[in-house]
């Protein structure tokens, strides 16, 4: 598959008053045309941090990209200027965000703000690009699209504003759309049409999409692959089988036995102890070994490099060395591998999402 | 033994001016009981009226019509001071926002505290202290929190906080309105599990108002699902899952995204939409019994369907 664009270990810190804030700390990924990659993680994991840098949406200073390439159709985004920059931002590479009523303007029509996008990215005539703010607001399932064009953002409902958004960032057809908690904000119902709607989109236009969320549930859904992120590290990338099905990394455990599943009620619930580390002073060793059940004496010596699980699934782990004592998972995630060689049998080989 | 009704709702309204002359019913004659040492569950959409049920219940707002019973007291209408009080010592509320529900220029130990004072609970400086070192400990901090401000804490300690507090007075009940939804997942699990453990110890009742159904699903024994301030269906947890009826809460169920991406590939959504029952003018809709325990909004109609369908 073609790859559309290459994260090579990525560093950003943030300079505040008291110190350096290590946000993100060396994130290395691909993404290939037409998937999509869902980012999990916690607040504070760097998964909107990486999201912004992709789009170089985070000021500078107090932001700062200290090492690393982000390869985008040849260039390095981390070393365009300003003005490069204008040509891909919303063009090339569109982002959606997760609260719709702040990411409206509420003083202009629906109609002008998609307008202004596509006047901005492409040589049309104001009536070519009002035929084509129609044609969006089709697309995303807005009916009365003329009549919806005069309107202004308080009269729409959230899921509508969202289906706005999203139009906007499809206005000149990107090549990659990110989107962050773009349905965090949504009741579930809304939810559902959002997610259906993104996949059909997805489908008719051959996007590539980068979705961020905290919810497994909507990862389930959405992406082909999935990369879990902790303290500012990518810690096990996969297939969405194999991250769900046959996961790796004791980060990754806990958080799938930590939703409750609908048939479980009389456990407790598995639950990560503690909170995440403060990325002031990040640990040595492993950042997740404090909270870890399953940490080695190593974890807080060195940290671990990304083994390889197979030829799709990465995980930052010592308990995958070959010296490393065997363990047992928490039992939500045995159940769970268990249906892991059900699923690769079925479907012939390697799982693909 | 024969459960025992700690809270009773009856047709309570919670109509809000609108301006114009207009209003918003956004509570509009729900009827429910609330067993002792129970959790039951209230899910809808948000604007489905949970949390004005839960904020009218505990007397943040006068209720437009409807009584609420708590152990057989009226909870609304006239009351002296010293009623009120007793009232509000035995029900407490712990709120969705962890960052706005604490007072920015108070130490935790005051934050805590203040329900101890009001209601005289502790004799000595020394006797309140140890009440909040007490409490903080019960909810998984330590002693060392009690002299420090909200900002210096995560989202989940915040929370902590706020449980504490809701505790401080010993109530017998407690309305949680969306406790965890502003946490990340590893910490929903934390809260979740001190709720239920606080529970078990302390016998307390809840009313555990969220969207998050399967968090609900695993709290509650009984789910009420409320739509556009009426409860369209209440039963009780592993029923409602498994059985749903009302059309709504079919469709509810369908749109919960599951963490299991061989089910979510082969998962049919269902929409609801109002107009599908086909109400004539005039029907009279009820909250009528299906199965023991299983309750549906429906019409006469489809109370028949229902019954040879289920019953």
């Amino acid at each position: 598959m073609e790859k559309i664009l290459q994260v090579n270990d990525l560093h950003i810190s943030f300079d505040i008053h008291a110190g350096e804030v290590q946000a993100v700390r060396g994130v290395t990924f691909d993404l290939y045309k037409g998937e999509t990659l869902a980012i999990v993680g916690e607040s504070g994991s760097g998964k909107s941090v990486t999201s912004k840098a992709l789009m170089r949406l985070l000021p500078t200073p107090p932001s700062r990209i200290k090492q690393g390439e982000i390869l985008f159709e040849g260039k390095d985004l981390t070393k365009l200027s300003e003005k490069d920059m204008q040509s891909i931002r919303g063009a090339k590479i569109s982002m959606i965000f997760q609260d719709p009523m702040t990411s409206l303007n509420p003083t202009m029509t629906i109609g002008k703000q998609i307008m202004e996008a596509i006047l901005k990215h492409q040589k049309l005539s104001k009536e070519e690009a009002r035929k084509r703010a129609i044609e969006l607001l089709q697309l995303v399932g807005i009916k009365n699209a003329e009549l919806r064009m005069k309107q202004y953002p308080h009269q729409f409902s959230g899921g509508m504003r969202q289906r706005v958004v999203i139009a906007i960032a499809l206005a000149c057809n990107p090549k990659i759309l990110i989107a962050d908690e773009p349905t965090t904000a949504l009741d579930v119902t809304i939810q559902a049409q959002i997610l259906e709607l993104m996949k059909d989109i997805q489908k008719k236009l051959g996007m590539s999409i980068i979705f961020i969320t905290h919810d497994l549930g909507v990862v389930a859904n959405m992406a082909d692959r999935v990369a879990v992120m902790y303290a500012g590290k990518i810690v096990e990338i996969g297939t969405v089988d194999e991250i769900f099905y046959n996961p790796k990394h004791p980060y990754t455990w806990g958080l799938l036995a930590s939703m409750p599943s609908l048939d479980h009620k009389d456990t407790e619930l598995y639950s990560i102890p503690g909170s995440p580390p403060d990325l002031l002073n990040p640990p040595k060793g492993d950042a997740f070994a404090p909270r870890n059940p399953y940490a080695l004496k190593i974890d807080y010596e060195l940290e671990p490099p990304m083994f390889q699980v197979s030829d799709t699934h990465y995980a930052a782990t010592w308990l995958l060395h070959e010296m490393a004592p065997k363990v047992e998972p928490p039992a939500i995630v045995r159940e769970r591998m268990k249906r892991f060689a059900d699923i690769v049998a079925r479907k012939g080989g390697k799982p693909r999402g | 033994m024969a459960k025992q009704k700690l809270l009773e709702v009856k047709n309570l309204k919670q109509y809000f001016p609108a301006g114009r002359g207009e209003v918003v019913k956004a509570v509009d004659g729900v009827t429910f009981d609330i067993y002792k040492g129970e959790t039951f569950g209230l899910v809808g959409e948000s604007g489905c009226g949970k949390s004005t049920t839960g904020r009218t219940i505990i007397r943040l707002y006068e209720a437009t019509d409807g009584e609420v019973l708590f152990n057989g007291v009226n909870v609304h209408g006239k009351k002296s001071k010293k009623e009120l009080k007793e009232l509000n010592r035995k029900m407490q509320m712990i709120f969705q926002d962890p960052y706005a529900s604490l007072n920015p220029r108070m130490t935790v130990a005051d934050i805590i505290a203040e329900g101890i004072d009001i209601h005289g609970l502790a004799k000595t400086k020394e006797e309140r202290m140890q009440r909040v070192y007490e409490l903080l400990e019960t909810v998984g901090l330590n002693r060392e929190h009690a002299s420090r401000y909200p900002h210096e804490f995560s989202g989940g300690q915040r929370q902590r906080i706020g449980i504490a507090r809701a505790l401080a007075v010993e109530p017998e009940f407690i309305i949680a309105d969306e406790p965890i939804s502003a946490l990340d997942v590893s910490i929903q699990a934390q809260v979740v599990n001190l709720l239920k453990r606080l529970q078990r110890e302390k016998g307390l009742t809840y009313l555990f108002i969220a969207h998050d159904l399967s968090m609900v699903k695993y709290i509650s024994d009984r789910i009420g699902v409320m739509y556009f301030g009426k409860m369209v269906e209440l039963a009780d947890a592993e029923e409602l899952y498994r059985n749903p009826i009302h059309p709504y809460t079919k469709a509810l169920l369908s749109a919960i995204p599951l963490p299991d991406p061989e089910t979510e590939r082969t998962r049919k959504r269902i929409v609801y939409d109002p107009a599908q029952h086909g109400y004539k003018d005039g029907e009279e809709l009820e909250f009528r019994e299906i199965t023991p325990g299983h309750f549906v909004l429906c019409s006469e109609e489809e109370y028949k369907r229902y019954r040879a369908m289920y019953a």
